[in-house]
């Protein structure tokens, strides 16, 4: 990414006068040689950090500071308003021993498969047809990104209409053929199975875009050289395409890993949930997401030190699956 | 690695085929074209229709005439345009912000050296992986110590931890900004800010019309801090309001459909009119990016 002049802050006094386009300069350049006092040398870069402050003190408040803070408050118990008492691992003991945790850790799992292996799949055939042709290239384009720009609340509300168990298009499109109506919102499996729907169509747009990226980054030479060698156009893009797409593959896949496993409003909007409705995620609960279930905890029941908890052992989940990911992703390359 | 003769033999071939092929990938775009615009059309039907008529078995599959009405409702029921109201001046006050916050620091990023660069650089890289949701309870907490749980203002500083903008400029500005444009500014007594002002920001007004798209849109769209955080239902965002009308009258689905399509349209013509410039820079994002 950053180009060979640049220089590690450590080494930049010796090389501040020195010949040659030195990409990131300092302000006011000094003669070479000469050893500044440490402190007027910061001084000197008032202008460079207060430029970036902004960012730094609003990121220090609202990101750094409470990332930590919650990692603090999942080893008290707090509902918000009283003091704030120590409990060691408590939290922790408990969640593990939570059903409706580990449930809400299976149906996010769940939910994050199903939608994303038909996103990122998906995604690539389209891209790579997307880069195949040669008209309506733009009209596809946005017509294909447009889901992506759509707010939740709104998809989900209307996923909800099409797929209602009595009355939603889908069945009465089945009951024309004959099928009888399919419980889409009440069936554990299938409650599960619209959720990754509704991802899908909003997602895949998205990451179309980015392979068609990298596709158009590909030197069509390389094409060339392959059919010249008689390769057909499936071995080619098994062979040629996905080896040199691995890093933007990668780079979706992580995306996916983390927004898949952050699914909310999806199915809070979905099942309409709200206070006076306990009926969190759904019948049977198959709509719980992890990120619901701190929602309840923290927000409706007020239990501040369970819902840290929460979302600190959830964080940790999604640290393993990355990781776990990456291993996958690269792992042919080494071997 | 075949001989020459072969290959020759194949050329031709691979080109007759090619025909065909272009043609199934027409389809198959086609009709993701169509399952990606369907539902904007399924909405617009519903909205236009009464409920009666979504409700027949089988449902009513054109466009009705009863969108004013259905309009009229969704406005009798909820503060439509008062939480359209709030919506655009928060999502207006998040974009400039951002802009201006972002833009100033990938500038320095891009184009100074100072001590401790890199180590900042990378703690930026850092956490725009950590998952916001991990802040969400101590922001609540906080919010609620300053007093401005309930209000719009609320919404605003934790849009403004924007890392990926950064992120994103910097590669742009590193490449679009040439360093000798600067050098001949320092020369003629050009400041750190007046680089920054006059020389950087009308250069990278495409990557900056790219950014304005994605903090305006990712504003307009929360939904999940919003509904944590505006505890007074009478002052919400689009987004909080629509949920609402979602859970109170799923009986009248029309009205509830005319309410999506008034707030999801006029994010869809704008994104509409920039949709070019938009993609564009998303792929150029995409590509330095990684």
């Amino acid at each position: 990414m950053t180009s060979p002049p640049v220089t590690g802050p450590a080494a930049v006094p010796e090389h501040r006068g020195g010949p040659g386009p030195a990409r990131f300069r300092p302000r006011r350049a000094t003669p070479a040689g000469t050893a500044r006092p440490k402190r007027r040398g910061l001084l000197k870069y008032w202008r460079q950090y207060l430029a970036i402050s902004p960012f730094y003190l609003i990121f220090a408040a609202f990101s750094f500071f409470p990332v930590f803070y919650s990692l603090y408050l999942a080893f008290q118990r707090w509902d918000g308003m009283g003091t704030m008492q120590f409990v060691g691992l408590q939290q922790f003991r408990f969640l593990w021993d939570d059903p409706v945790f580990w449930l809400s850790i299976r149906n996010t799992l769940v939910i994050w498969v199903l939608s994303t292996v038909p996103t990122l799949l998906g995604a690539l055939v389209l891209a790579t047809l997307l880069h195949s042709v040669r008209r309506f290239k733009g009209f596809y384009r946005i017509a294909l990104y447009v889901p992506n720009v759509t707010s939740i609340v709104a998809v989900a509300i209307f996923f909800g209409a099409v797929f209602s168990n009595n009355f939603g298009l889908v069945n009465a499109i089945l009951g024309t053929v004959g099928i009888s109506p399919v419980p889409w919102l009440s069936n554990p499996w299938l409650i599960k199975v619209v959720i990754a729907l509704l991802m899908t169509w909003m997602w895949t747009g998205y990451n179309m875009i980015i392979y068609l990226a990298g596709l158009q980054a590909i030197p069509t030479s390389i094409y060339e050289a392959a059919k010249m060698d008689g390769a057909g156009p499936v071995r080619t893009f098994f062979q040629i395409t996905v080896p040199i797409m691995r890093p933007i593959i990668l780079f979706t896949v992580i995306i996916s890993t983390i927004n898949g496993l952050q699914s909310f409003s999806e199915p809070q909007v979905l099942f309409a949930s709200n206070a006076a409705n306990a009926n969190l995620g759904g019948p049977g609960q198959a709509g719980l997401t992890t990120l619901l279930y701190f929602y309840q905890s923290a927000f409706l029941n007020n239990d501040y030190g369970y819902g840290a908890a929460i979302v600190w052992a959830f964080f940790l989940l999604i640290v393993v699956l990355v990781v776990v990911n990456w291993r996958i992703t690269t792992r042919g390359r080494k071997g | 690695m075949t001989a020459v003769d072969d290959t020759t033999h194949r050329a031709p071939r691979a080109r007759r085929l090619r025909r065909p092929k272009g043609l199934t990938a027409h389809i198959v775009l086609m009709l993701s074209v169509v399952i990606s615009i369907f539902p904007f059309l399924w909405t617009i039907v519903m909205a236009t229709n009464t409920t009666q008529d979504i409700y027949k078995s089988p449902p009513k599959l054109t466009f009705g005439s009863h969108l004013l009405e259905n309009i009229r409702h969704v406005l009798h029921t909820i503060d439509f345009f008062g939480s359209m109201f709030n919506t655009i001046i928060v999502a207006c006050a998040t974009t400039v912000l951002v802009l201006f916050v972002d833009s100033l620091a990938a500038f320095t990023f891009a184009k100074f050296d100072f001590p401790g660069r890199k180590v900042l650089f990378g703690l930026l890289l850092l956490f725009m992986m950590l998952p916001l949701q991990l802040a969400i309870l101590p922001q609540f907490i906080l919010m609620s110590k300053i007093g401005w749980v309930g209000m719009l203002k609320a919404l605003i500083p934790p849009a403004l931890a924007n890392a990926f903008g950064i992120f994103w400029l910097r590669q742009y500005i590193e490449n679009g900004v040439p360093d000798e444009l600067l050098d001949a500014a320092r020369i003629d007594g050009a400041g750190f800010f007046r680089q920054y002002w006059n020389i950087a920001l009308p250069m990278i007004r495409p990557a900056l019309s790219f950014l304005a798209i994605y903090a305006f849109v990712g504003a307009w769209n929360d939904y999940v801090w919003p509904l944590v955080v505006l505890t007074n239902p009478a002052h919400v965002t689009l987004q909080v309001e629509l949920a609402q009308l979602n859970v109170g009258h799923t009986t009248d689905y029309s009205m509830v459909m005319a309410g999506v399509l008034m707030a999801a349209l006029p994010l869809v013509v704008v994104f509409a009119v920039f949709a070019r410039g938009f993609i564009a820079g998303a792929t150029e994002g995409a590509v330095q990016g990684t």
